[in-house]
Parts: structure tokens; sequence; C-alpha cells
């Protein structure tokens, strides 16, 4: 019996689970010297803001163990010129696009989200609440239920496409968070985004990052992704959710779909192995093949907890 | 060309330089269009705690034997695993990657201005300078002795090569900035090429500028991808009075020297 890898974002209909983190993969231009794109389920794009943004001073990166932290601030095209561009390259290449949107006001995401309409090749959009490196971090819509819900609220009345809302970790209960941007309309959830980290250099005394702090990401970070989802999967169990944080590879990939995730997105990986996406892909089909999964359905949120 | 992911490359040698490693491996589809200025990729300890890759200056390509060799001062975790690959043992590249030095121009005389192991980068590109009937004059320092990169290659390629070194143990002592005046007026160059860290390439820019010479500089960033997504590597440029945040390894490494905006 074949294998049906095929799932659906919130009505979106995606060949497989394996899709890009944002900020990752860029749109796919660079990346595709690696990998074949139409191996992939969709491609997650870079945030884009209403204008462009030049993003913060270097240093921007930091290696930590089995990690890394970045500050970039964002830096961006703008929403039309990635439109233009990025959207326009896409689609002449029939590739299944997720934009990612930000901003530091509710007018900011609807302005983004209505530059979007209409776009060729778009098939939904994934509201960054969660960047920790914007200049008032205070102001992260993705630490309040009430922000996220107005800015859901007001992003969903505009757009045409499924709604992702993307939370972060370093909140007290991302529970109710969830559950704010579900009930004011998102499609599904993207977990995680970066966790706010910091590093040290003991020679110097000076941070790692002009900013001080930044997003810690990569293996480091997976056991809390994976917690994110189950803790969110098991209140929501009906809502979509990508899954992201430290996925490497297939067995990261079949974890986090064992804690409720519908898609995974790759991130980190790809820095260090620009071929990671693709051969996840198709890994993927490999251990469903061995393993006599015919559809993930099967095992999604399928967890043991032993006591 | 676009640039290539090499899993499993083999070390064809790897020996000592003064206080370098020398690294030559075995990757034909990489070294068929490596550059001088454009780097390798590398992955440091496999699976271990260390997930990035290094990037390091390719310091000779031959097409002949199908290898691409690297220099480098052992000095973090990362580079000190790789210090310690013997020959036979297998590494995950990706390249060539970035822009190399630009030498589209018609032949004339250049300097070459190295600092650590960052000539080696332009003894690579020497070669190529004196190939297409161009003359070079370099000028190469570093802390000490057994840290100046000069290789046969560099000797063969230069019309003149003056050594500087902090501490004045070979050459004279001094920065590689304290003879460049001279020389440009000497020699009159088109172009200065400069590799090696980032306040000697800052101030050999300023020297070149002040000449009125065009500078060439590759830079060095820390970079988490090499292959132009994480924007982290981004380095201040000037472009007609904006400016503008550049990826050192898609858009660089090397850069104009007066469209740096340095901080």
């Amino acid at each position: 019996m074949g294998v049906d890898l095929s799932i659906s974002l919130g009505g979106a209909r995606l060949t497989n689970p394996v899709v890009t983190a944002s900020g990752c993969f860029g749109s796919g231009k660079e990346m595709s010297r690696f990998v074949d794109l139409k191996t992939l389920g969709a491609v997650v794009c870079k945030t884009v803001t209403p204008e462009a943004r030049l993003g913060i001073s270097p240093p921007r990166g930091a290696e930590t163990a089995s990690g890394m932290l970045n500050a970039i601030g964002l830096q961006n095209p703008g929403v039309q010129a990635f439109r233009d561009n990025d959207l326009t390259w896409l689609a002449e290449r029939d590739i299944p696009a997720i934009a990612s949107v930000g901003g530091q006001s509710v007018a900011d995401y609807v302005r983004c989200v209505e530059a979007l309409r209409g776009a060729k090749g778009l098939i939904a959009i994934e509201m960054n609440l969660s960047c920790p490196n914007l200049e008032d971090r205070g102001f992260m819509f993705a630490l309040s239920a009430e922000r996220t819900a107005e800015v859901t609220a007001a992003a969903r009345a505009a757009a045409e496409v499924p709604l992702f809302c993307k939370l972060s970790p370093d909140v007290t209960d991302l529970v109710p968070i969830a559950e704010a941007a579900v009930g004011a309309g998102a499609d599904g959830l993207s977990l995680i985004n970066t966790t706010l980290g910091m590093a040290i250099d003991p020679l110097t005394f000076r941070a790692k990052l002009s900013t001080g702090t930044g997003g810690l990401s990569g293996p480091a970070i997976k056991p809390i992704a994976i917690r994110c989802v189950w803790q969110v999967h098991r209140a929501l169990p009906h809502v979509p959710i990508i899954g992201m944080g430290g996925v490497a590879g297939v067995e990261d990939t079949i974890e986090f779909i064992l804690a409720g995730a519908t898609a995974v997105a790759v991130g980190t990986a790809n820095f260090y192995d620009p071929a990671a996406t693709e051969t996840i892909a198709r890994g993927l089909l490999d251990f469903c093949n061995m393993h006599g999964i015919t559809s993930l359905d099967e095992i999604r949120g399928q967890v043991k907890i032993e006591g | 060309m676009n640039p290539v992911l090499v899993p499993t490359a083999p070390i064809a040698s790897a020996e000592r330089f003064g206080a370098y490693r020398q690294v030559t491996i075995q990757a034909p589809e990489i070294a068929a269009s490596a550059r001088p200025g454009q780097f390798l990729n590398i992955c440091v300890q496999p699976g271990g705690v260390h997930i990035l890759r290094r990037p390091f200056s390719i310091a000779r390509a031959d097409r002949n034997d199908g290898t691409v060799m690297i220099v480098f001062d052992p000095i973090g975790p990362g580079t000190q695993w790789l210090g310690a690959r013997e020959k036979g043992d297998v590494v995950d590249i990706v390249g060539p990657l970035g822009h190399g030095f630009d030498v589209t121009a018609d032949p004339g005389v250049d300097i070459i201005v190295g600092g650590g192991y960052g000539t080696a980068a332009l003894s690579f590109l020497a070669a190529e300078l004196e190939a297409r009937g161009g003359t070079v004059h370099a000028i190469i320092g570093a802390r000490t002795r057994t840290r100046v990169y000069e290789d046969a290659v560099l000797d063969e390629s230069c019309a003149s090569i003056a050594v500087v070194t902090d501490d004045g143990s070979a050459g004279v002592q001094g920065l590689v900035t304290d003879p460049m005046s001279e020389m440009i007026k000497r020699f009159a160059p088109r172009v200065v090429y400069a590799c090696g860290p980032m306040p000697m390439l800052r101030a050999v820019a300023a020297v070149a500028a002040e000449a009125g010479v065009p500078s060439q500089l590759a830079v060095e960033e820390f970079m988490a991808c090499g292959i132009g997504v994480c924007w982290t590597c981004i380095l201040p440029i000037r472009s007609n009075g904006d400016l503008k945040h550049a990826r050192s390894c898609t858009d660089g490494p090397v850069f104009e020297g007066e469209a740096v905006a340095w901080a």
C-alpha cells in the first residue's frame, strides 16, 4: 500500500509535511542550488514588514553548544518588493509559498496581509508574532493573549488565505495564547520561534551579539519545542501545528508529529546542511515505508507517556 | 558556477606550515571553478556540539589533480578538530562560495597585502595575476616569523616581497601599512588586494584611498550559513550614498575598500 504524506494546513493542501522555517531559507532562490524545491511541502519565506528594514548592526550571530544565537532585526526589502521578486520567482517555478509577515503594530500586520492579496502561489500567511529582536521586545505580540487575539483578528479580516500564528516559547503558559490566536481566527499555529538567549566572550567581556540578547535556535532547543507542540496539541487537538525548533533529520520530524505537529519546519539545519530539507522529505517517505505507516494521521499526537 | 555540497571529500594531504595547518582536499567539482577570494564552508566536528560550518579562504585550486587547499590557524575548537584530520580522512565541504577578487582589468602592476594566514589566498591570487601577464608586488605581515605565510608559489609569482612582523623576528619590524605608501608611489599599482584580519583591512583600505588607489578586500565575518540565507555575516556598505547591509558570503567576501562603511 502506498504512503500518502499529503497534509492540510487549515485548508491549504501540501504534498508532504516538510517545510522551511522562516528566516532560515530566504525565499528559496539561494537554497535551490542545493535542494530540489519541488520535494518540499512549501517554502516559508523570511519575514517581511510593510517597509524595508536595514536590520541591526553586526555582530549578528554566535555559535553556542548545539545551537546558535542570532539577532538580525528583520532585515528585509519590504512586502511589496518581496511580492514582486520573491513570490513571483516561486510562482514561476510552481513552488507553494507561505509568506511570513511582521511588524510593530496591528496596522503593520494588516498592511502586509493586504499587500499580499491575490499573490499567485501564496497558500498561507504566517504571522510572526514572536521575533525576539525588535526594538521594543516588551511589545512582542506573542507575550500576551489579548494582543495576540487583537492582531490575529485584524489580519484574519484582511486575509484571503489560511493564517498561521507563530508563537514564542518564552511565556509562562503557552496554551492560553494559542487559544487566543485560534479564537481570533487563526487557522493554525507555528511552534516555536527562537527562545531568547545571550552569550558573553570571557576574554573581551563583550556580549557576542551587538544587541546583547538574541534568539537561540538549533538542536539545543528541540526539547522545548517538542514540549510546546505537545502542550498545545493536547489543548487544541484539531488545530494544525507547524512544529519547529532543532529539526535536523527524519527522527526529529517523527518526534514532532508524535507530539502533535501536522507539518514540520526545518530551520537552523539548513545553515550547516544545505540539503537537509530534501534529505528529510525523501527520508520521511522511506521511514513510513519501513515502519508500515500509510499516513502520518496514524501517528500524530500518539506519544506514549508511561505512568 | 554554482557551489556544490561534497559530504565526503578525502583529505589528500595535511601538514604544518609554521604555526598553521595546510590541508589539501580532493574535490574536483569544486577545484574546477574555484577562484582566488572565494571560500569553502567546512563542517567541523560532525554530529558534535559545534554545529556550524567554518569558512576558509581557498589558498589554491589545482584543476589537474582536482584538489583545493586551505591554510588556517587551529585556534578554536572547530579549527582544532579540522587541524587534527589526516591524509585519508574525509571532510564535508560546500564550495566554492562567494565572489572572488576581480582581475578582469587589463594586466598591469598590482600590490597584494596579506596578514597572517590571509596571505595564502593572495598567493593564489598572485599566481593568477602573474599568469595573466601582470606584475605583482607583495607586502606580507604577521605577529611573528612562524606566522608569516610565504610559500613557493608566492615567491615565483611576485616581483618583490616585503616582509613585516610585529616583533621583527622576520623582515622589518612594523605593520603592513608601514611600507605601503612608498610602494604605491614607486610602483603606481592599479589595485591593492588585501586579505587578513579586519583591523588590518581597514588600515590598508585607508592608506590605499589616501593614495587614490582602489582596494579589494577579502573580509572575514562570523557566518552561520555561508550560502546567503541567514543574514548574520553582513557588512555595512555605502552604495550611492545609501547605507546597505551586504552579505559577506554571497555579496562578498571581496568588497571594494572605499565602499565599506567601517563601524
